[in-house]
């Protein structure tokens, strides 16, 4: 668990995300509720369902904009659910969410067609880090060759990055860090979402390594700037200003 | 099953048997061949002195007429208690010999007759048998010779009677030894499943009976006892770990417990909410510690070995070198990493790097000396047919006496307990070396401590 300091809904403070409607599949009905609860103050619309087939049929509707669901249902189990969406080509993005945290079951989830896994128990803010993740990537141009947040301006062809037109010298690694983190512009990155996608690793490390990398980078990037471009969202993760 | 069943379905049994039809085929073909060699061939050499003497006569015969042979016959009849002769004329009233009368002729040919004869002297006469060769001169005169064979013919039925004895003596004790050895071999079979029966009852330091011999049944019960020591100290251990892992679980617990109570007896909102966000920061910690154990189970368990594939060593080391390098450098201290190319250890990448990140992990929080700054080196390299990954600092290290028993569960040296952690990190380690059938190296660096994962190259 990366998360550590726990201000109160850090999370509202990220004005630019756009309100998105969630199906939540989980036979846990208190569970559920603290879920959607938490969803609908973050400014989405969450749905229920209690069991797989319940489950099934609302996201075969094709209506939302991320679906989180757990592995281990009644009548249908999860991973049969995505299969089944897959199916019939819904590609409405996924968030698995289980017990079973190993690689192993985690490659297991994203074969079947998931596009993110979380094991359980998970802290709140990690889970709708990744659902905004999964809910703004699915909306993005795949053949952007040119990201860009407020002045700064990555070039992923010449792999070059310019603030306010001014370039700035990136190792390999925080280019992709910096890559990462303007992808999901005006939205919370987690720590661990920042080691598996830039480091691929699937595990928490003791020590908080990632603050460490983030604030070399913090350096390079918003060094002589006025506005910090980088910001630390307290009891949550990082984010790019996109605004 | 009746105990005699039993008795008769033992391997030892059958086996008994078995040899017991072997043993008697092979006696009854040596005392066969005894007995062909001895009442066979005595038959047979007597028939040819029979028709030697035969065709002795009939030549003198052919020679010198009937006079010829008289004389002879005459005087070996007369000499020679054992032999029978008879001369008969054409109507087959006696000449000479020592037979009354001729005997039954079955077929009026020339050939082997047996016929009885009284033999003896005055008040005691035997009925013997007598074997003769009857043979038609020309003239119509009939010759009778032969020998009394009773003798021989005792002794070709003693030989039978003893081949029968022989088979029959074999056959008893090879029976009872059979019966004997089986009945031992059932007794010790008995104790060891009644044994065995006593430990799954769940008295685990039981152990199967050992008689000593070192025979077969020993050595079975010799690896039965190994297996079970082996057995009975993984429980022992599984039972103090689970204890440690109760241990380690309910005192954060108990902890959180009392701080939310204590919060809710004050009534204040300011207390109410530390004691919330206290109980979050335990909580975290109590998953840690969970999902760290579940780790290690996972490694321990080996389950995770049939997903392992080609890890390259050099990348690993160099891509968690970059991964800790910025951390170092903030502690003030350095971590230089270096590692031969092109290494490869067939391997879990994620566990491996786990692994890598823990002892990582402890050489920032014990591998620096007092006042000082953590001088870590990561570093891979070959060694014969192993690649050996080694993390070394400076700080004060691990005592020797220490080294074997940091690497279990929840162990925490009491130098280290003022920093947090959760006495899982090398136990981590450990578990995820010996998935890859490698070695744990815990070594003095002289000052600090060096770690060596010692692991099985893979080649391609």
């Amino acid at each position: 668990m990366q998360v550590r300091e726990h201000d109160s809904h850090v999370w509202t403070a990220t004005p630019t995300r756009q309100a998105m409607r969630i199906l939540v599949i989980e036979d846990d009905r208190e569970a559920a509720s603290w879920l959607v609860k938490g969803l609908a103050e973050a400014g989405h619309v969450a749905d229920h369902a209690a069991d797989g087939e319940e489950g099934l049929g609302l996201a075969l509707e094709a209506v939302h904009d991320v679906l989180i669901v757990d592995r281990m249902l009644p009548k249908i189990d999860g991973l049969t659910i995505i299969r089944k969406l897959r199916e019939h080509n819904i590609q409405t993005p996924v968030l698995i969410l289980s017990a079973l945290a190993d690689v192993d079951e985690r490659v297991k989830g994203l074969r079947a067609g998931g596009d993110d896994y979380l094991g359980k128990p998970y802290a709140f803010a990690e889970l709708i880090a990744r659902v905004e993740n999964l809910g703004h990537r699915a909306k993005e141009a795949p053949q952007t060759t040119k990201l860009k947040a407020v002045d700064l301006e990555i070039d992923l062809l010449t792999r070059t990055v310019t603030r306010a037109g001014k370039p700035i010298l990136l190792q390999p690694r925080e280019f992709k860090l910096l890559e990462y983190l303007v992808r999901n512009a005006g939205h919370i990155v987690t720590r661990t979402m920042l080691l598996e996608n830039v480091w691929d690793y699937h595990f928490d490390p003791q020590t908080n390594v990632i603050d460490v990398h983030i604030s070399r980078l913090r350096a390079k990037i918003d060094k002589g700037h006025d506005e910090p471009i980088l910001q630390t969202v307290r009891g949550a993760g990082y984010m790019i200003r996109d605004k | 099953m009746t105990g005699r069943a039993k008795l008769f379905r033992t391997s030892t049994f059958r086996l008994a048997a078995l040899y017991l039809i072997l043993f008697a085929v092979s006696v009854s073909a040596l005392l066969g061949y005894v007995y062909w060699n001895t009442a066979v061939l005595l038959q047979e050499q007597t028939d040819y002195t029979i028709q030697a003497e035969v065709q002795g006569l009939a030549d003198q015969y052919r020679l010198r007429g009937l006079s010829g042979i008289l004389d002879t016959v005459q005087r070996r009849s007369s000499n020679d208690s054992r032999s029978v002769y008879l001369l008969a004329g054409p109507s087959g009233e006696r000449i000479a010999g020592n037979l009354a009368s001729l005997p039954a002729i079955p077929d009026d040919e020339s050939g082997f007759i047996e016929f009885p004869v009284d033999v003896g002297n005055g008040a005691t006469r035997e009925r013997h048998t007598a074997r003769a060769f009857y043979t038609r001169l020309t003239g119509g005169f009939e010759l009778v010779v032969g020998r009394d064979v009773e003798a021989l013919r005792q002794f070709a039925a003693i030989i039978r009677q003893t081949i029968l004895y022989a088979l029959a003596i074999a056959l008893v004790l090879g029976l009872g030894g059979g019966l004997l050895m089986s009945r031992n071999f059932l007794r010790r079979v008995d104790a060891i499943t009644d044994a065995s029966r006593t430990i799954m009852a769940g008295n685990m330091s039981g152990r199967m009976p050992v008689t000593g011999s070192n025979d077969e049944l020993d050595r079975l019960a010799l690896a039965l006892n190994e297996m079970l020591e082996q057995i009975e100290s993984l429980m022992a251990a599984m039972k103090e770990v689970s204890s440690n892992v109760a241990h380690d679980l309910k005192t954060p617990l108990t902890r959180i417990k009392a701080r939310v109570e204590a919060a809710l007896r004050s009534g204040s909102e300011a207390e109410y909410r530390s004691a919330l966000e206290n109980t979050v920061d335990e909580s975290d910690r109590l998953l840690d510690t969970f999902n760290a154990l579940l780790s290690i189970a996972r490694a321990e368990a080996g389950q995770a070995r049939s997903g392992l594939v080609p890890v390259d060593v050099s990348e690993l080391i160099a891509d968690v070198a970059e991964l800790y390098e910025p951390m170092a450098e903030e502690e003030g201290g350095t971590l230089t990493a270096s590692a031969a190319p092109g290494l490869h250890v067939l391997g879990d990448r994620q566990l491996l790097a786990q692994a890598l990140t823990n002892l990582l992990d402890n050489a920032l929080k014990y591998g620096a000396g007092d006042g000082q700054t953590p001088g870590i080196s990561l570093s891979g390299t070959l060694e014969g047919d192993k690649v050996v990954i080694t993390v070394a600092d400076h700080g004060p290290g691990i005592p020797e006496e220490d080294r074997a028993r940091v690497t279990e569960r929840f162990v925490r040296l009491d130098q280290s307990r003022t920093k947090p952690g959760n006495g899982l990190g090398l136990s981590l380690v450990s578990g995820v070396t010996k998935l890859h059938k490698g070695t744990l190296l815990l070594e003095d660096n002289a000052p600090g401590l060096r770690a060596s994962l010692v692991l099985p190259v893979w080649r391609e």
